[in-house]
């Protein structure tokens, strides 16, 4: 900017900015700008990546009390077939004083399918994987710092401030679930 | 070096700036108002900012590109694959690196043969021509080991083939015959391995993205050693006073600006139009070490080069091939020493009638260079004339233009008298 | 601006240069087709693609793999979804993953799925095919020179061998194949496909059809390619305007020979 004003005022010939001169440099500029975009986007997920980003799980062969382990965006989710000790102790707990991030056992699985429980695997602490049917709560437990989480994935004790996520999901039918 | 005013800062930040890296003062001497340009300086000049621009295109679009490839045999070609096909734009990034070489190339070759037309590799630009030379060089070497990248047939072979230029070096040193020749060491060590593997893709892949950040370097002392003397310009004489020169903003500025948009436009039709009219069909051919592509061509930069590699067929003292890895270094390394080969005083071929009229048919020589290089040695050409026949004849005018002609037109061709002044030249000129 | 002129043509000349070199080559005169992809405006003809995809279900997959398309890759020519799923899933794939038991699992193929090749791998596509090794076609169009015109050429040169011409055991004349003996026999004549949609069942439509197919498959990007294109070199042309009238306007006075330096004693 200085460099264009110290011409202006020594040099006869060259004339001020005018309309020209805005168009080419804003245009320019623009240019560059809309370059920017492509160099952003390609690092955003690619083609093949988004279309690995929903996984269909078959639950025709979890019986009740077993729990399977699949990856869905490089990232563990557990989906627990639940006994009615677990749903009933879940349930019972809604108004526990020790929930962290208080949440109703209801709002955490699909009406009418309370048996299943889906939720990504991942300790909101940071970020290890937790032990299945472990810890006080008879839940999870995640061995790097000592969370405990209850039979509905609830933080109950320990350092990670927020219960394990649930995932969007949906039953295409009794038996399979997509997730993502 | 700095002829002109010296920056006057116009506000604290920048005063308080300036006074602890002298950086704006810097722009101002070197591309501003500060340096002092020849006024007639023609558009054959737009080529040096326009390579600069390719430069930093080929910088961006290559870290681009390396965050999604696989330098690994059984993965490069499928990540360059998924490049085009699933990464957001990749597409786009991918045929900008690989038109923006051939892109480079041209602004590269036309700015050399800009500064060969008016003599700018001439005192006391010695060493900014040498300099621009070490640029071409490692421009060279940073593009063939890029070829080698997408792992395609022509990858694969032309990586083969040029590697093996170095087995030459069993002439020197035979050994046993069993591979522990001097040019048998030399070849594995430069491969990490007994032929082209994974180890020499790895090695191309790191030193690919090395060298451009070698080349930025270079770059930078090239324009400093551009400042030193400044620009040359289309008459070949020195600025003399104030009416020679105009600052090199707002003026060049503005003529380089409308360059880059000319030479954007052509390279955007060549992306969005015909991506894959500079590369070579077998290159969409994952690489296949057991099966040969029928003709192996390099990309059409070397091809001059490598019409000199072929034509030399008779074995002499040493192999046909020594002689022919020779000429073809030699080709280039030759042009290290123009300043001294050439030593007429008279700059420009504008005042150098002969000289003038040998640039052409040295260019014309490049021409069919290029063209024999993309032929098949046995091909017919005309009547009964076979490539490999026209490429020697070509290969020897090469040669005999910058070893004979030159040294003796410079002695004895009566220039033409050259004007007072570059103002008096040109504002002539429109009177 | 005469040697602004000069100097583009030398630009353009060179880059023209430059294309040429790459496409020289000994060729045998291709057959010219007038594809709807080409020019800078070109798009894919969908209804000949999707043939081209009933196609090389119905013949080519039996011996040539496609890698590189996905199933998902159709949306790009006009699919929905659940057509997508559905075709995906009258193909078994084996899954990345082992079952528990540690052996290959294999399951209903799905979007992301490549169309299964019809061989486990190089050496038992070759004991298969007479010792000859259908390549993968993802990319054939772009593999060949001038390859959609090579692809159709080569579909429909299947013609008797001249008088004279040695056609080795196992092996089919082909006008257009480089050397003509081809070990595929000619995989496509009339009526071996049947179309829903009325579309002629020739030799000749099918090859059309197949190349549409497969030059969509080499370079699934083509319509976003050209659709930036035109937004770009607008803006581009637009802006040497712009530039050539502020450079014109900047160097008045130096054309004029005015003296614009006016530092320093030199």
């Amino acid at each position: 900017m200085t460099t264009i004003e110290t011409t202006n005022e020594h040099d006869e010939g060259a004339t001020r900015r005018d309309f020209l001169n805005v168009f080419a440099v804003v245009g320019s500029a623009v240019g560059t700008a809309a370059f920017v975009w492509p160099l952003v986007d390609q690092m955003n997920p690619a083609a093949d990546t988004l279309a690995l980003a929903s996984i269909e799980v078959d639950l025709s062969a979890v019986e009740e009390g077993q729990s399977v382990k699949v990856k869905w965006r490089g990232k563990p989710v557990f989906v627990r077939h639940r006994t009615a000790a677990e749903i009933a102790t879940a349930k019972a707990d809604d108004g526990a004083s020790d929930l962290k991030d208080p949440e109703s056992d209801a709002d955490r699985v699909t009406a009418g399918k309370e048996q299943w429980l889906v939720m990504v695997g991942v300790c909101t602490h940071l970020g290890c994987v937790p032990l299945g049917q472990q810890g006080e709560y008879g839940g999870w437990f995640c061995p790097c710092h000592g969370s405990h989480y209850d039979t509905s994935g609830r933080i109950r004790k320990g350092p990670a401030p927020k219960n394990l996520e649930v995932p969007s999901y949906s039953f295409l039918s009794d038996t399979r679930v997509l997730i993502g | 070096m700095a002829h002109g005013p010296t920056f006057e800062p116009k506000n604290s930040v920048l005063k308080w700036t300036e006074e602890r890296l002298p950086i704006f003062g810097l722009i101002h001497g070197s591309l501003g108002p500060g340096y002092p340009a020849p006024r007639n300086l023609n558009y054959w000049w737009n080529f040096g900012s326009l390579a600069g621009l390719c430069l930093v295109i080929q910088i961006i679009t290559g870290i681009i590109l390396a965050m999604h490839y696989t330098p690994h045999i059984d993965m490069a070609f499928d990540s360059v694959e998924r490049i085009t096909r699933d990464v957001n734009y990749g597409w786009l990034m991918r045929y900008m690196h690989t038109n923006g070489a051939s892109m480079f190339f041209i602004a590269v070759y036309i700015h050399i043969f800009r500064g060969m037309y008016y003599g700018s590799y001439k005192a006391p630009r010695e060493m900014l021509w040498m300099l621009g030379l070490v640029i071409m060089l490692l421009m060279m070497a940073t593009a063939f080991m890029g070829y080698v990248l997408p792992w395609g047939q022509m990858s694969f072979w032309g990586a083969t083939v040029i590697t093996n230029f170095f087995s030459a070096f069993n002439d020197l040193y035979a050994g046993s015959g069993n591979g522990d020749g001097l040019g048998d060491m030399v070849v594995s060590l430069l491969l990490g391995g007994f032929s082209v593997d994974n180890p020499t893709l790895n090695r191309f892949y790191s030193l690919h993205y090395l060298l451009p950040f070698v080349i930025t370097g270079v770059v930078i002392l090239h324009i400093w050693a551009l400042h030193i003397p400044g620009s040359n310009n289309p008459l070949g004489i020195d600025m003399k006073g104030k009416q020679d020169k105009i600052p090199f903003h707002p003026y060049y500025t503005a003529k380089d600006g409308f360059g880059v948009f000319v030479f954007l436009a052509i390279f955007a039709m060549v992306i969005f139009y015909a991506p894959d009219s500079m590369g070579h069909p077998d290159n969409y051919i994952p690489a296949d070490p057991m099966v040969t592509p029928a003709h192996i061509v390099p990309e059409w930069y070397f091809l001059p080069f490598y019409t000199i590699l072929k034509s030399f067929t008779i074995d002499f003292i040493i192999t046909a091939k020594f002689w022919g890895v020779i000429a073809m270094f030699a080709s280039i390394i030759l042009l290290f020493f123009l300043p001294w080969l050439d030593s007429s005083k008279v700059r420009s071929a504008q005042f150098r009638p002969v000289f003038r009229f040998f640039f052409w048919v040295l260019l014309v020589d490049l021409v069919v260079l290029t063209w024999i290089g993309a032929k098949s040695a046995d091909e017919i050409i005309f009547m009964d004339i076979q490539a490999v026949t026209i490429g020697q004849v070509a290969t020897f005018w090469y040669f005999f233009h910058f070893f004979f002609l030159l040294p003796v037109l410079s002695r004895v061709e009566k220039t033409l008298p050259l004007p007072e002044s570059i103002a008096s030249a040109v504002i002539k000129d429109k009177a | 601006m005469l040697k602004a002129k000069t100097i583009l043509v030398a630009l353009t000349a060179v880059t023209t240069v430059a294309f040429g070199v790459g496409a020289a080559g000994d060729s045998i005169e291709m057959k010219k087709k007038e594809w709807q992809f080409d020019g800078p405006f070109g798009t894919f003809d969908r209804p000949a693609a999707q043939r081209g995809f009933q196609i090389f279900r119905e013949v080519c997959s039996s011996c040539h793999s496609l890698k590189y398309f996905k199933f998902r890759n159709l949306s790009g020519l006009g699919y929905e979804d659940d057509m997508i799923k559905a075709f995906a899933a009258e193909y078994e794939v084996v899954d990345a993953d082992p079952d528990e038991y540690g052996d290959e699992k294999i399951r209903k193929g799905e979007p992301k799925d490549a169309i299964p090749a019809p061989f486990a791998n190089e050496n038992a596509a070759r004991a298969s095919n007479g010792g000859a090794f259908p390549p993968d076609l993802s990319l054939i169009t772009k593999a060949r020179a001038d390859g959609p015109n090579y692809l159709f050429s080569l579909m429909t040169g299947y013609v008797e061998a001249p008088v004279g011409t040695d056609v080795p055991e196992g092996m089919h004349y082909n006008k257009y194949f480089i050397g003509h003996n081809i070990a595929m026999a000619s995989p496509l004549s009339d009526g071996i496909v049947t179309y829903e949609d009325g579309t002629p069942e020739t030799l000749d439509q099918y090859a059309y059809d197949i190349t549409n197919f497969l030059h969509y498959v080499a370079e699934p990007k083509l319509e976003e390619r050209h659709a930036l294109g035109l937004p770009v070199m607008m803006f581009l042309f637009f802006m040497i305007g712009v530039t050539y009238l502020v450079n014109r306007k900047i160097w008045k006075p130096v054309k004029e020979g005015k003296t614009l330096w006016h530092h320093g004693d030199d």
